[in-house]
C-alpha cells in the first residue's frame, strides 16, 4: 500500500510547498511596500499643494504651528524626527525648529557661567528673540519646548523642570533630583530661599535644607551677609524678579 | 450658561473650523456676564468663545446641545443677536464657568457685525450634524493671530470698512488654512495605518522579509516621521540617508578636529567657511555632539539636520570605518572624536597641567587648555576614574588634585 505523507518524496514535496508559500509571503510584502511607495508619492503631492498655499503660515504663526504639532502627535507622526522627512523637506517645519535648537544652545552656553546652566523659559525666549533680530518671526514657549525636547537626544543634558508658574530649562548634565526641583519652586517668588524657609515649608532637617548641590553646580549663590540668615539666590530666577517689578503698579 | 465648559480651545482631530467672528458678547439669557468681548468660533462639533484680551479664558458648548437658534435684529444702540436655546446640561459635562443658570438659552451679541453669515453657518452645522459622523480625539488649539488690542478707527467709515475687509480676509485665510490642515492630516493618518499593517505582516513572517525590503520600509517610515514599529532599535537608524550623512560628517569635521599640522585638505562636498577652519586650533581632536550640531547646521544654513539625524549618523561612523567615532561618557555626554584621538593619552597631559597648577576646577582647566567646560569636566572625571586625580567636592565647587595617594605611597 502506498502511504501518503511519508517518505522522501513527501518530504521533498512538502518542502517545495513551503518554499512556494514563503515566496508568496515575500511577494505579499513586496506588494504592500509597492503600495506604500505609491501612496507616499501621492501624499507628497498633497503635502506640496498644502505647502504652496500655507507654508508661510507655518513660519509666521505660532498658533498654526501648535495646531500642526498637535495633529501630528494625535496620529502618531513626528514631523521633527528627521530633516529628511517629508514634513521638513516640503513644509520646511524642520528648519524652523532645528535652527531654533542652535539658537537655544548658543544662548544657554553664553549664560552658563552666570546661572550654572539653569534658565527660565521666559528669559530664554527673550534672549533668543533678541538674537533673532528685529524682523524675525515670533517664537512661542511651545516652539522652544519642542526644540528643547529634540535637543535632549544629543546627550549634553538638555531638559526642562516645571517650577510653579514657570519652566526652567537645564542645559548641563548636572543631576537635579526631586528635592532640588522643590527648592527651586520655593525660591521662585523672591528669587532666593533660606534654610529656615525650607525647613518650615518642607519640613526637612537642616542638612537636607542646605543647598550644597545647587551651590556646587553654580545654580545657586550664597549671600552669607544677609541680615537674618544666609540666603540662597538663584540667578536663573533674576530676570523673573525684574519682570515683576516692571509690571507692578496701579 | 451652565451648559458651557472650560476648554483649551484646541480643535480635535476630525473637528474642523467653519467660521469665526470677533467682537462677540456672550450673555446668560437676559443677564450680562463677564464674557464681554471675545472671538466666537464655530466648528463642526462645537461653539467656542475665547476672550479677546485673555486668551486663556475659553469656553465651549457642543453643538449637539443646541435645540434651536433664532435671530434678533439690531436696534438703536443694540447689536444684532443670535439666541441659542440649549438642552439641559448632561451630568458628565466638563466643568465650566457656571454651575447653574435660570436660563436655558444664551445670547450672542455681534458688536462688530458678522451675525448674518454666522447665523447661516450655524444653521447649516446644526442641520448637517457633522459631529455625528466625525469621531474626535484630543483637543487642538485655534488661537488666532492676536488681533486683540487693535483700535477701531473712529469716524472714518471707508478706512474702517477696509480694515474690516482685511480682517475678514485674514480670518478666511486662517480658516482655510486650518481646514486644509485637517484634510492633510486625515491623509497622513492613512499612511500611518498602512505602515502599521505592513509592520504587522513583517512581524508575522519573522525574518522572511529581505534586508532590502527592510531598508526600503525604514526609509518610508523616515519620510513620514513614523517610529519604527517592528524593530526596537532607535527610529530611523540604518537608513541610506544616515550612512551618507555619516560620510559627510567625517568630511566636514575632520578638518576642525585635527590639530594644526600644516596639511592641505580637500574636503569633499561641503564648503567650509572661515569660521569652521578657525576651529581647527581650538578643538584638539574632540567635540561634543551639541557643538557638532551647531557647527554643521550653521554651515548648512538650509535643510538642516535634526538632532536625531545627527545621532543616528554618528552611530554608524565606526561601522563605516570612517576616521571619526562616537563616544559616550558615563555621564551620558556624547562626543565625536578622531579615531587617532586617544582620550586616555590626553588624560596624561591633563594630569601634568593639574600638577603644575596644584589643583584645578573644570572651569579653570577649560580656560587654560582652550576647550569647552563640558569636555574639560569629562576629561578630569576620566582622569579621576583612571586614578590619576582626586576630587575635592565642596560648596565652592568641584576641584581636582593629583592623586598623591597613588604616587606617594
Amino acid at each position: 500500500m502506498h502511504r501518503r505523507g511519508v517518505g522522501a518524496g513527501a518530504i521533498a514535496r512538502r518542502k517545495l510547498t513551503e518554499a512556494k508559500y514563503k515566496e508568496r509571503g515575500t511577494v505579499l510584502a513586496e506588494d504592500q511596500l509597492a503600495q506604500m511607495s505609491k501612496q507616499l508619492e501621492t501624499f507628497r503631492t498633497h503635502l506640496q499643494a498644502f505647502a504652496s498655499k500655507h507654508k508661510q503660515e507655518i513660519r509666521r504663526s505660532p498658533e498654526f504651528r501648535l495646531q500642526f504639532q498637535h495633529m501630528c502627535a494625535a496620529i502618531g507622526v513626528d514631523p521633527l524626527a528627521s530633516g529628511k522627512g517629508f514634513w521638513a523637506e516640503v513644509l520646511g517645519v524642520g528648519d524652523f525648529y532645528y535652527e531654533l535648537g542652535v539658537q537655544i544652545i548658543e544662548v544657554c552656553l553664553a549664560l552658563r557661567h552666570r546661572n550654572g546652566g539653569l534658565i527660565t523659559l521666559e528669559e530664554l525666549q527673550q534672549q533668543v528673540l533678541k538674537g533673532r533680530g528685529k524682523f524675525a518671526q515670533d517664537v512661542s514657549a511651545d516652539d522652544l519646548l519642542r526644540a528643547i525636547r529634540k535637543l535632549k537626544v544629543l546627550g549634553s543634558g538638555f531638559g526642562t523642570i516645571p517650577v510653579g508658574g514657570t519652566v526652567l530649562v537645564r542645559s548641563v548634565p548636572a543631576e537635579l533630583s526631586m528635592d532640588h526641583s522643590v527648592v527651586l519652586q520655593l525660591a521662585e517668588k523672591k528669587g532666593f530661599v533660606t534654610v529656615s524657609e525650607i525647613r518650615e515649608s518642607l519640613g526637612w532637617e537642616t542638612e537636607r535644607a542646605k543647598q550644597e548641590h545647587l551651590l556646587k553646580e553654580g545654580m545657586a549663590w550664597l549671600d552669607a551677609q544677609a541680615p537674618a540668615e544666609p540666603q540662597f539666590w538663584l540667578p536663573a530666577l533674576f530676570s523673573e524678579l525684574h519682570g515683576q517689578e516692571g509690571t507692578a503698579g496701579p | 450658561m451652565d451648559r458651557f465648559s472650560w476648554t483649551t480651545g484646541l480643535l480635535e482631530l476630525g473637528e474642523t473650523l467653519v467660521i469665526q467672528q470677533r467682537g462677540v458678547r456672550l450673555s446668560d439669557g437676559e443677564e450680562k456676564v463677564k464674557f464681554d468681548s471675545g472671538v466666537l468660533l464655530l466648528s463642526t462639533h462645537r461653539l467656542i468663545w475665547r476672550d479677546q484680551k485673555n486668551h486663556e479664558c475659553c469656553i465651549a458648548v457642543p453643538l449637539s446641545q443646541i435645540v434651536f437658534i433664532e435671530e434678533q435684529a439690531a436696534g438703536i444702540g443694540k447689536s444684532a443677536k443670535i439666541v441659542v436655546h440649549l438642552h439641559p446640561a448632561s451630568s458628565n459635562k466638563e466643568p465650566g464657568p457656571f454651575q447653574s443658570s435660570k436660563y436655558s438659552y444664551v445670547k450672542l451679541s455681534f458688536k462688530e457685525h458678522g451675525q448674518i453669515e454666522f447665523y447661516r453657518r450655524l444653521s447649516e452645522e446644526i442641520t448637517q450634524r457633522r459631529w455625528e459622523s466625525m469621531p474626535t480625539g484630543q483637543a487642538m488649539q485655534v488661537n488666532k493671530d492676536s488681533q486683540a488690542g487693535r483700535i477701531r478707527a473712529v469716524g472714518i467709515v471707508g478706512i474702517e470698512r477696509k480694515l474690516e475687509e482685511k480682517r475678514k480676509e485674514t480670518d478666511k485665510n486662517i480658516s482655510e488654512a486650518f481646514e486644509d490642515l485637517s484634510k492633510l492630516m486625515e491623509k497622513a493618518k492613512e499612511m500611518v495605518e498602512l505602515s502599521k499593517s505592513i509592520a504587522n505582516k513583517i512581524k508575522e513572517k519573522q525574518g522572511d522579509i529581505t534586508e532590502d525590503e527592510t531598508i526600503r520600509f525604514k526609509s518610508y517610515l523616515l519620510s513620514m516621521g513614523i517610529a519604527n514599529p517592528v524593530t526596537r532599535e532607535t527610529y530611523g537608524s540604518g537608513t541610506q540617508y544616515h550612512m551618507q550623512l555619516a560620510k559627510q560628517l567625517a568630511g566636514i569635521l575632520q578638518t576642525p578636529l585635527e590639530p594644526p599640522a600644516g596639511r592641505d585638505y580637500e574636503v569633499p562636498g561641503l564648503f567650509l567657511s572661515p569660521v569652521l577652519c578657525s576651529l581647527t586650533q581650538e578643538q584638539g581632536g574632540i567635540m561634543s555632539l551639541t557643538e557638532v550640531y551647531c557647527l554643521v547646521n550653521r554651515a548648512r544654513g538650509l535643510e538642516l539636520l535634526s538632532p536625531e539625524d545627527l545621532v543616528n549618523a554618528c552611530k554608524m561612523l565606526e561601522s563605516l570605518k570612517l576616521p571619526l567615532r562616537l563616544r559616550i561618557f558615563d555621564s551620558g555626554v556624547m562626543v565625536i572624536e578622531l579615531q587617532s584621538h586617544n582620550e586616555e593619552e590626553m588624560v596624561a597631559a591633563a594630569l601634568e597641567t593639574v600638577s603644575e597648577k596644584g589643583s584645578l576646577t573644570a572651569d579653570e582647566f577649560a580656560k587654560l587648555v582652550g576647550m569647552s567646560v563640558l569636555l574639560a569636566k569629562e576629561r578630569l572625571l576620566l582622569a579621576e576614574k583612571m586614578g590619576h586625580l582626586c576630587r575635592d567636592d565642596s560648596v565652592e565647587g568641584l576641584r581636582f588634585y593629583p592623586n598623591l595617594f597613588l604616587t606617594q605611597s
